[in-house]
């Protein structure tokens, strides 16, 4: 059973306007790859050049922030929501 | 008006006179924020400056991060890496309006320096916000042992007590201008209270979000104004993601999420209020609360405006930021000389500064890196007992945020980072009636006589006897 990413408003002109897409990946390092060998370009907007995620991008796993997991190596398993969303303020 | 036409035509369903009504654009089975997304000449690359009479003293949108820029709609990311958007302004054109003179001459309120806040044109929302008490706190500097100390004193905003009273006016009264009719928030109590009052007497319908367990007070505060209140069964990080969400989806200008460019800028009018007040001057050292982080970096912004139009003259400065010990990503961060900062599950009293994620948190190591600054963090009883001795030096009852402020004064004035022959202003951003949970149990009861002089003579030999 694949994993579902949900792709924020920013990134959809990506992914042809899709909002949930669906990944086989085991981390979440190889599911922004894989993403990227589907949507050419999705890639750099989700890491910098170190290859870290960028500090405006969060990702969430199953509503868990993956900087509270393994960041990148933040390890998936079948049926997982993934969440890129951008980081908002507020108070 | 011609070049809003011209960015919005490609995407325009319908125009209501200078604006683009973004409801309009919802039946289009499109969400607003893909349309206003669209980055000014095709995002190749910084693009050419967007510029029109009609935005006032506003130039566009640019994302801190990658310089791009974008028209003036409600739009809070830059596409390309996720940074913050933030207004550019026409600073010459401001330097010919905005001079002491014009300031003095207008109503003492926060939008007396109007020209500095992005709005198109007049505001239309919370007209009286604003131009708060800069209050001498002589009786706190001799308990703390400095010099000379002032209390900026937001507990009294208007209309609900806090700093948000100024950036609700001002996302507000864009909001307005770009044709919403449903303002909506994620808040930690103070913002929801705002935007549910501002709303209801702008005639707009509100939705607000909360973590469920906020502060009682801070709960009937939005309700009594008949906002739509949410409580999210979370924290604040939950519920600012779940507005992301929703905010992608419903075409409604949320304050803090996509109106948050204009949001953020309403804080500046608390640093051109010192400033005026202080005496057209900096003050050496301001201490300032930290949640997200965003009003130390436009207090930073509001400084440096003012030194750029020749209001007041360059000084040195510091801008030191203040949080709680158990939500404190951004002061550990400082200390431990970082530029980046590890988020956190909150777990404070001080609920209103509690964000683990805090999404200025970069820009706010910044600007107290820039400035010479330190940041300090004190614990839930060190809250209570600045809380206590704010009131009772100065008669200023403050929310946990303002203990958390006048708590960290007291460290860095005795670790030596304010030296004490220098000055202080304190932020004190929001009143204690609201958070009356967080003292209750700690302050003692009243002692209860029967209506009898003797009863009373009684009691005070007590008193008396206890005091020698």
């Amino acid at each position: 059973m694949p994993k579902k990413v949900r792709i924020p408003t920013p990134l959809r002109k990506l992914t042809n306007n899709e909002e949930l897409v669906e990944v086989n990946a085991a981390t979440i390092g190889e599911a922004i790859a894989e993403l990227q060998s589907r949507y050419p370009g999705i890639q750099e907007r989700l890491v910098d050049e170190k290859g870290e995620v960028r500090r405006f991008v969060n990702v969430y796993v199953n509503e868990e922030d993956i900087r509270f997991l393994k960041n990148k190596q933040t390890p998936l398993k079948d049926g997982d929501e993934i969440s890129i969303i951008p980081a908002i303020a507020g108070g | 008006m011609r070049s809003v036409r011209k960015f919005c035509q490609p995407l325009l369903v319908m125009s209501r006179g200078l604006f683009v009504a973004p409801i309009e654009f919802a039946a289009a089975d499109v969400s607003p924020r893909q349309l206003y997304n669209a980055p000014i000449n095709g995002g190749g690359g910084p693009g050419k400056i967007f510029m029109s009479e009609h935005h006032g003293y506003m130039k566009a949108l640019k994302c801190r991060e990658c310089g791009r820029e974008y028209p003036l709609a409600a739009n809070h990311v830059c596409e390309f890496d996720f940074g913050p958007l933030e207004v550019v302004y026409d600073y010459e054109r401001i330097k010919k309006s905005l001079t002491k003179a014009a300031v003095q001459s207008r109503p003492q309120t926060m939008w007396r320096y109007r020209e500095l806040l992005p709005v198109a044109n007049d505001p239309t929302v919370g007209l009286q916000v604003g131009f708060t008490p800069l209050v001498k706190a002589d009786r706190l500097a001799r308990k703390l042992g400095l010099r000379e100390l002032w209390i900026k004193n937001d507990t009294v905003n208007y209309p609900t007590l806090s700093f948000k009273d100024r950036v609700v006016s001002v996302a507000l009264s864009r909001s307005k201008e770009l044709g919403f009719d449903t303002v909506a928030c994620a808040s930690t109590g103070n913002l929801a209270n705002s935007v549910s009052a501002n709303a209801a007497s702008a005639g707009l319908k509100s939705y607000v979000f909360i973590p469920h367990d906020l502060e009682q007070g801070k709960i009937l505060n939005s309700l009594i104004y008949g906002a739509k209140v949410i409580g999210i069964k979370g924290h604040y990080d939950e519920v600012n993601r779940l507005c992301a969400e929703i905010a992608g989806k419903f075409a409604w200008a949320f304050v803090n999420v996509n109106m948050r460019p204009y949001y953020a800028e309403g804080s500046k009018s608390m640093a051109y209020e010192i400033a005026e007040q202080y005496g057209w001057r900096i003050p050496r050292h301001t201490v300032v609360p930290m949640a997200s982080g965003s009003l130390l970096t436009k207090i930073q912004k509001g400084y440096q405006e003012f030194i750029k139009l020749g209001l007041v003259s360059e000084t040195k400065y510091a801008v030191h930021g203040a949080q709680a010990t158990g939500c404190s990503p951004i002061s550990a961060a400082q200390k431990a000389g970082l530029d980046f900062f590890k988020p956190v599950k909150p777990n404070t009293i001080a609920k209103s500064l509690a964000i683990g994620t805090p999404a200025d948190g970069f820009y706010a190591l910044r600007v107290m890196r820039d400035t010479g600054a330190a940041a300090e963090d004190v614990t839930d009883d060190e809250i209570r007992d600045a809380i206590k001795l704010l009131a009772e030096t100065e008669g200023i009852f403050a929310e946990t945020a303002g203990g958390v402020t006048v708590g960290v004064a007291r460290k860095l004035i005795a670790s030596g980072k304010i030296p004490r022959d220098d000055s202080a202003v304190l932020c004190v951003t929001g009143n204690g009636l609201k958070t009356l949970d967080a003292v209750d149990g700690y302050l003692g009861k009243p002692r209860e006589i029967k209506p009898s002089l003797r009863e009373f003579e009684a009691l005070l030999a007590q008193e008396e006897k206890a005091n020698v």
